[in-house]
């Protein structure tokens, strides 16, 4: 990149910045003119100097050409103009003063619009320039970057350059130009007074800046404190874990604290200096009046100077200091920003790159690689030196299927990444058929070859477009979401900016090479890789818990339906029905929680979620209506006093509180100590806040599954009275296209709040009854796969959300989720590097074997720890200290590893 | 029946009878009432066991099988516990317990009882006294019996 900011930024907008110079110069005459006409007003207009008398009049607007009389010899009118009486004149010029004030707002508008364009423009090149880097870091790169350090600079540390690019070129030529022009005039009038002036300005000129020179450093260290205290934030976050488990939160704060003092100490600093520099140029720039008042008032008196004179020079310095002030603070900026780039650019030039050629979007069909692995002489040099991998050597065709084995420092994972063409080898190369793979651009070795490794990243989407990842190279179909109009300009736009012009919102699918032939059959093919790693299952059970849109998907939502009749039925007949109670607008439902009882529905809008009910004014004037409140005051002490009673003596952060409890170990005491008080002086005497923290209580007791036997609820009376409650929300909250805050149930429709699963069940497991869970479960697969919906319920799985690099799954569930994503794009090598560490040795034998079976005659090279799983594999390649010590199939290779160990022992 | 009954049919267990009321209560708070149907099976012999059933309400039927088949030793009925060794030690089930007619239970795990004697080692401590006891009463049995044989 560019080192220098201006010559960066003049490289990619000397169009713009010109336009714009151009824009200024010619608003300055309608501006100066501005400033002269309020004189003429009160001359002319009001005063009437220049009319003889009544009825006599004046020009107005005539127009003379500029110098007309030096190069014609007279004047040259090149406007009549009119000849006005005063009243008319004083009308006259007051508009044309209005519509000056009007050309100059718009001409502001332009220019400083233009300007923030201009610069926001430059800020997107900027951004997306060194992101384009970082997506260029060669991996080894990565080891020393911190993620929250490039996330700073990108995002916040450019930031400023964006206001300052605007104003980069058209400052100095404009404040200058005012300046310049002062002075000038200065001079014009009197040229000692004039040198004064002039040596004043210089002397700021010279000294402001040199005095700025620390100042400026003092923000450069700032700059590295800060990135770095952004990078350790980012480290508390990931490291999270480790401070907890080894109680080191406090050494944390220490260092935290020890950042932020430093910061601290830079700021305070920055400040003090910078209010000393203001002081110096205030001192200095009010210096010359007190020279020209001295000075230029002597000089009158002994009369070498006229007064008109000196009245003029002070006059015309009012311009001078103003202009010259903002210039000096103009570089200042410049300064800053110049180092702000250059603190930036630095993170983003490291040693290699990849090549751009590499990684250009290619979107012909790239060949299938065919042939042998060669392997020759391959070593690898760490870069302090150490030999990681030594004179590797084999050969292997791409058919076959490869395990290395060795243990983990037996350099298997470097040659892994190697074959896979994400490592340069030191010395030696791997070619795949005609090509040496280091030939080869991403854009074949991305598509062609598939390598998983141990710590396979997510990103944070859903399960289905993380198994999807692999086959977005470059658009492959245009979405209509966007018109040719709209797809050009913003296309236009992403090149005036320097960006790629792909539209992310184009289908980037390549359903070829998933063998599938578009959206249609896709899904199919999904299913199919999920089953093959194990996968689908655990992708049922999501889809179970997720939710639909019962108008975006009609038929899902109507399958659902039937299997909740279907369900029901199927319940019946194995005499288990009862297991299930389900959801009757009419009963109440010992197993649901008080709020669902209350609301019949799930909660749309948050206000009706369980901590939010007794603050919510809908729900809390029903139930005083039908009597409830003063039922639900009783039942929250009564509970509030078991909770305090049974989980007083466990300590803080037992499991149970988060299982069992209603009331958060931090809270009991504060209970406790309400509890007092009700106990005393009645439930009323707690303010508002208090009292909605009782009687969140209730809301979330079920009946079936608490049974503290309150005596309040056992009257018969208060569940008809939460049946009322029930039908008095739901006519207040009922709409007619049921958008409501309250997703209320109903037996004959889909609930589009609810999971498929509640869906299904529309009810409740009813507690304490032996194998409910399980009986229910299986009744429901088997409703499920009757009705030919499974393959609809995997579907809604695929949207699940696997959070931030894919924390919401197991470690497993991850490992196959990596190594499915790597399949479906059927690689003509699929390069492993252990992957299944986290499966337990059935698992990982069994999908090892399926993923083999699957690609039968066609190439993988799979890193292994342990010898047994590769078993399976055409040939074995045994490694040890970065050197393959062994290579043949599998009976050779391990007979003669249990005979070294025997000859060891013995 | 709810929260305070439960702790009553407990402290009228011996294993439990001296442990404060209000640990009970936590105990019976966190664990699941499961009722069984007529002739469901709480537990099988020979099967590792992770909970102790407390019996609520109704009978249950004690088996044992032997080659010759299944025999029937014994019969629980409201305030028995049965499983209690399984949440204990890891043995597995020495019999099965079927229910007779529709039974409630308390179920308390191996896990919820091992918690609750970690955090409360004074439950711990009552419920070696009465292992103790039951120990030394089948040693005293044990005595008699060889005594008995031996005349």
């Amino acid at each position: 990149m560019e080192p220098n900011l201006f010559k960066y930024i003049w490289k990619h907008s000397k169009r713009d910045q010109l336009f714009i110079l151009v824009l200024v110069l010619l608003s300055l005459p309608f501006y100066f003119v501005s400033l002269q006409l309020p004189k003429q007003i009160v001359n002319d207009g009001i005063e009437g100097k220049g009319f003889a008398g009544p009825g006599s009049t004046q020009n107005f607007l005539s127009l003379d050409l500029p110098f007309g009389e030096t190069l014609f010899g007279r004047p040259v009118t090149l406007f009549e103009g009119f000849d006005l009486e005063q009243m008319a004149l004083l009308f006259a010029l007051s508009f044309a003063f209005l519509a000056l004030v009007i050309v100059n707002g718009i001409f502001k508008f332009v220019i400083n619009t233009l300007k923030g364009q201009l610069g926001e423009r430059m800020l997107r090149r900027l951004r997306y320039e060194l992101t384009d880097r970082v997506l260029r870091f060669r991996l080894a790169q990565f080891k020393k970057v911190r993620q929250a350090e490039v996330a700073t600079m990108v995002k916040d540390e450019v930031e400023p350059l964006g206001g300052f690019i605007g104003d980069a070129f058209m400052t100095p030529v404009f404040l200058g130009g005012q300046a310049l022009t002062a002075m000038a005039f200065i001079l014009l009038q009197n040229v000692w007074l004039g040198t004064v002036a002039a040596v004043i300005v210089l002397v700021q000129a010279i000294l402001i800046p040199k005095l700025r020179v620390r100042i400026l450093e003092l923000g450069r260290q700032r700059q590295l404190v800060s990135r770095h205290l952004a990078g350790r934030i980012g480290e508390l976050v990931a490291g999270a874990t480790e401070i907890h488990a080894h109680d080191t939160s406090n050494f944390e704060r220490a260092e935290i604290s020890h950042r932020l003092g430093i910061i601290y100490r830079i700021r305070y600093e920055i400040f003090r200096r910078k209010f000393f520099v203001k002081f110096l140029n205030n001192f200095l720039s009010q210096l010359t009046p007190f020279i020209f008042y001295a000075v230029g008032g002597y000089l009158v008196i002994i009369g070498q100077l006229n007064i008109g004179a000196l009245v003029a020079v002070i006059a015309a310095y009012k311009d001078l200091p103003a202009p010259v002030k903002e210039l000096i603070d103009w570089d200042q900026q410049r300064n800053d920003v110049q180092i702000k780039y250059d603190q930036v650019i630095d993170q983003f030039h490291p040693p290699e790159m990849v090549d751009p050629e590499n990684q250009k979007p290619y979107s012909e069909s790239v060949t299938p690689l065919t042939g042998e692995i060669v392997v020759s002489g391959l070593g690898l040099v760490d870069e302090n030196g150490n030999t990681l991998l030594n004179g590797v050597s084999f050969r292997a065709p791409l058919e076959e299927h490869v395990a290395v084995v060795g243990p983990s420092n037996s350099g298997k994972d470097h040659l892994t990444m190697m074959l896979a063409g994400l490592t340069a080898p030191s010395s030696g190369r791997v070619t795949v058929g005609d090509y040496d793979l280091r030939s080869l651009g991403q854009w074949v070795t991305g598509r062609r070859l598939s390598y998983v490794g141990d710590d396979a990243y997510l990103f944070s989407v859903s399960v289905g477009e993380n198994l999807l990842y692999g086959l977005k190279h470059v658009p492959q179909r245009l979405s209509d979401a966007l018109d040719a109009q709209e797809r050009s300009s913003q296309e236009a736009e992403s090149r005036r900016a320097g960006n790629i012009t792909l539209d992310i919102k184009d289908d980037w699918i390549d359903y070829e090479a998933a063998g599938a032939t578009g959206p249609e059959d896709l899904t199919a093919r999904m299913i199919e890789v999920l089953r093959l790693v194990d996968l689908e299952d655990d992708i049922y059970r999501f889809g179970l818990q997720g939710t639909v849109d019962p108008k975006a998907r009609p038929e899902l939502a109507a399958g659902l339906l039937k299997a909740r009749a279907d369900l029901s039925r199927v319940l019946a007949e194995r005499g288990a029905g009862d297991l299930v109670v389900r959801f009757d607008p009419e009963k109440f439902n010992d197993n649901a929680t008080l709020a669902e009882n209350l609301l019949f529905g799930t909660p749309v809008d948050p206000a009706y979620d369980v901590e939010h009910l007794p603050q919510n004014p809908v729900i809390v004037s029903i139930l005083k209506s039908e009597g409830l409140l003063d039922d639900l005051e009783v039942m929250a002490v009564n509970i509030a006093q078991t909770m305090v009673e049974i989980f007083a003596d466990l300590p803080p952060g037992h499991p149970f509180f988060e299982q069992f409890s209603f009331i958060a170990y931090d809270d009991l005491p504060e209970f406790r100590a309400l509890i007092t008080r009700t106990e005393k002086s009645g439930f009323k005497s707690l303010n508002e806040d208090e009292q909605a923290r009782f009687l969140a209580l209730p809301f979330r007791y079920i009946k079936g599954r608490h049974r503290l036997d309150l005596s309040e609820e056992s009257s018969e009376s208060f569940e008809a009275r939460i049946l009322k409650a029930r039908h008095a929300i739901f006519d207040r909250l009922l709409t007619e296209d049921g958008s409501g805050p309250v997703a209320f149930y109903d037996p004959a429709t889909y609930n589009a709040a609810a999971s498929l699963q509640d869906n299904m069940l529309f009810g409740r497991l009813a507690f304490g009854r032996a194998q409910a869970a399980e009986t229910v479960g299986t009744a429901m697969t088997e409703v499920l796969e009757t009705l030919d919906l499974r393959q609809s319920v995997i579907e809604v799985g695929l949207d699940y959300d696997v959070g931030l690099a894919g924390k919401r799954l197991f470690q497993t569930q991850r490992q196959k989720l990596a190594m499915a994503r790597a399949i479906i794009k059927n690689p003509d090598l699929l390069i492993v590097n252990q992957a299944f560490s986290g499966m337990d040795d059935g698992t990982r034998q069994r999908v090892l074997d399926r993923v083999l079976a699957a690609r039968k005659g066609r190439g993988i090279v799979w890193a292994l720890q342990d010898m047994e799983n590769a078993r399976v594999f055409d040939r074995v390649l045994v490694m040890d200290a970065g050197r393959v010590v062994r290579e043949g199939r599998f009976e050779d290779v391990a007979g003669a590893e249990a005979s070294d160990a025997l000859a060891e022992a013995g | 029946m709810g929260l305070a009954e439960e702790v009553e049919i407990l402290r009228r267990i011996p294993l439990f009878a001296n442990i404060d009321p209000a640990k009970l209560k936590l105990m019976c708070f966190a664990s699941e009432r499961v009722t069984f149907k007529d002739s469901e099976v709480l537990c099988r012999q020979g099967e590792t066991g992770d909970a102790a059933f407390i019996i609520l309400d109704g009978t249950a039927d004690v088996q044992v099988e032997r080659r010759e088949g299944t025999m029937s030793v014994a019969t629980l009925t409201k305030n028995d516990i049965v499983g209690e060794i399984a949440i204990l030690c890891d043995v597995p089930r020495t019999a099965t317990v079927v229910a007779k007619g529709e039974l409630t239970t308390l179920k308390v795990t191996k896990d919820l009882f091992f918690g609750l004697v970690k955090d409360f080692p004074e439950i711990g401590i009552e419920i070696m006294r009465v292992l103790a006891h039951r120990l030394e009463a089948t040693t005293g049995e044990l005595i008699a019996a060889k005594a008995g044989a031996g005349a």
